[in-house]
């Protein structure tokens, strides 16, 4: 046999699988774009012979008109309650007290032991908007700045702390730099950002 | 170097170019649907299966547009750790768990079973969704 035929049939799959992955890369591409939405009789989760399904609402119905962001719900849930593209309710008896704050009070907590990371500024006021102070203190943390025990990375990927509510319900631990927010000084004067 | 050992090396090459393409490929298609429930959707399973019915969906997503988290796990009291809130039917129907609202009043009632009891068969009770509070590598 030629050599060169040979050759030749060696690189045809070469530029076969080029293709293959150009085509998979659009596709990708255009069901990224599409939002990631599953409707409920294709979750994986939902029973599809359930007959009633079809009066739920699909999450991409109602998520997909709110600010948009990467992960978890791929929803924003502080900007879409900044924006009052939601209005939840904050309370279903008339009698139950709730607890609004008076500006910034209780301060933003500022947590330093982040290693080389940023460090992490806890906003109480987006939380304050969404949950109870029982909900945290003093359960999940001490109502002193730096008192918590236990209070690490490795117990928040856990499930424990901050890790309660983020990675199960609001947005998930993999956003690092929401929570690492606060960029280190460096003794030169200016901020390092990482 | 010998023209079989040339041979050798460039197949060699193109074989591992050709698994990195089929891995990136394969990769790429799966990247943007995981099999996905909703994020924070939790399941109820503890007695539903065991009494011939569906398992139970409770999706976070729905409620937390209507209900700030505190109504849920402050004013009604629901623990904030999946399974920690033994729920039978007869609570409910009495007006505690998802009856404090699935009363006919505030949302409709608990006579409609196919709404609540509409998870697939075999399913775990826990939060299920793009992340989970399990420990490392599970989020
Ligand atoms: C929900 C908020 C949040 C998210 C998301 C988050 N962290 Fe943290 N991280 C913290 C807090 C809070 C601390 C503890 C700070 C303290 O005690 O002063 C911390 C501490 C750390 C530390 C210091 C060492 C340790 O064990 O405490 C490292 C390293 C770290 N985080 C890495 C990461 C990385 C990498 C990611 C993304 C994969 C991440 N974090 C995502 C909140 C978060
Ligand atoms: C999402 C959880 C969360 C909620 C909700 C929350 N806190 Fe906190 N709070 C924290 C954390 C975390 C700290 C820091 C604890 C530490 O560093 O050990 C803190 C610290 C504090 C501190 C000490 C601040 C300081 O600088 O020493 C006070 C006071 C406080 N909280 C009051 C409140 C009040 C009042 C509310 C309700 C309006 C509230 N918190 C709601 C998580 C929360
Ligand atoms: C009890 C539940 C709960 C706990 C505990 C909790 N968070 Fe949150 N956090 C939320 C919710 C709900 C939001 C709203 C955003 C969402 O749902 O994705 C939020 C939002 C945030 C934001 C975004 C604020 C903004 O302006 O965009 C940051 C940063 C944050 N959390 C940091 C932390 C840190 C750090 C801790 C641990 C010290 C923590 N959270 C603990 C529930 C919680
Ligand atoms: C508002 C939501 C909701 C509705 C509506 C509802 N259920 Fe349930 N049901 C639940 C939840 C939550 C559980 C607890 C499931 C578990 O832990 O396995 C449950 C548990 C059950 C159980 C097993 C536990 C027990 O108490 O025996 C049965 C049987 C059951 N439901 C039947 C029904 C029937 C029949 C209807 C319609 C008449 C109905 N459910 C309507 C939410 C609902
Ligand atoms: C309509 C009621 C309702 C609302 C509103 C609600 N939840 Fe929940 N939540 C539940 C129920 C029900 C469970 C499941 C409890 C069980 O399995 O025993 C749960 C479970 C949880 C868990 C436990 C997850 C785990 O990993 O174990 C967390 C964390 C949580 N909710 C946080 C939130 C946050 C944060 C908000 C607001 C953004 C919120 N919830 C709003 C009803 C609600
Ligand atoms: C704070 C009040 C409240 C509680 C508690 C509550 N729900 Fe709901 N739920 C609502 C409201 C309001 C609606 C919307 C009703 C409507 O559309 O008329 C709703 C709707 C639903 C839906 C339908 C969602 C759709 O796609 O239309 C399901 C399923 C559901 N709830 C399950 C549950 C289960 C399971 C529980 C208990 C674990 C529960 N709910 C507890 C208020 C509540």
């Amino acid at each position: 046999m030629g050599r060169t035929s040979r050759e030749q049939r060696r690189v045809k799959p070469a530029r076969r699988w080029s293709w293959v992955m150009a085509v998979a890369i659009a596709i990708s591409a255009g069901l990224a774009w599409a939002g990631n939405w599953k409707p409920l009789a294709q979750d994986g989760l939902h029973d599809p012979s359930n007959t009633a399904l079809n009066q739920l609402q699909n999450p991409a119905e109602a998520l997909s008109k709110l600010p948009p962001d990467t992960a978890g719900n791929q929803v924003n849930w502080v900007k879409a309650l900044e924006q009052g593209k939601i209005n939840p309710r904050t309370n279903i008896y008339a009698g139950t007290k709730v607890k609004v704050l008076d500006k910034k009070e209780p301060p933003d907590v500022l947590m330093k032991n982040t290693a080389e990371l940023s460090m992490v500024r806890f906003p109480h006021k987006q939380h304050s908007e969404f949950l109870d102070c029982s909900n945290c203190h003093e359960g999940l943390f001490k109502s002193k700045a730096g008192t918590t025990p236990g209070f690490n990375m490795f117990n928040i990927l856990q499930g424990e702390f901050c890790g309660r509510c983020h990675g199960a319900v609001a947005f998930p631990l993999t956003e690092c730099k929401r929570c690492h927010n606060e960029p280190r000084p460096v003794p030169g004067g200016a901020a390092k950002a990482r | 170097m010998g023209y079989n050992q040339q041979k050798h090396i460039r197949h060699g090459i193109r074989r591992y170019v050709r698994v990195s393409a089929i891995a990136l490929t394969m990769l790429m298609l799966l990247a943007p649907f995981p099999i996905r429930a909703e994020f924070g959707d939790v399941v109820f399973n503890k007695h539903s299966e065991k009494e011939g019915v569906r398992p139970v969906i409770f999706p976070h997503w729905f409620h937390r547009i209507r209900f700030q988290c505190k109504v849920c796990h402050s004013e009604l009291g629901f623990k904030m750790r999946a399974g920690d809130n033994v729920v039978l039917m007869s609570d409910i129907i009495e007006g505690k768990f998802c009856g404090m609202c699935h009363n006919d009043n505030i949302a409709w009632g608990a006579d409609r079973c196919d709404l609540c009891h509409t998870g697939r068969p075999g399913l775990q009770s826990g939060v299920i969704g793009g992340a989970s509070t399990g420990g490392p590598g599970r989020w």
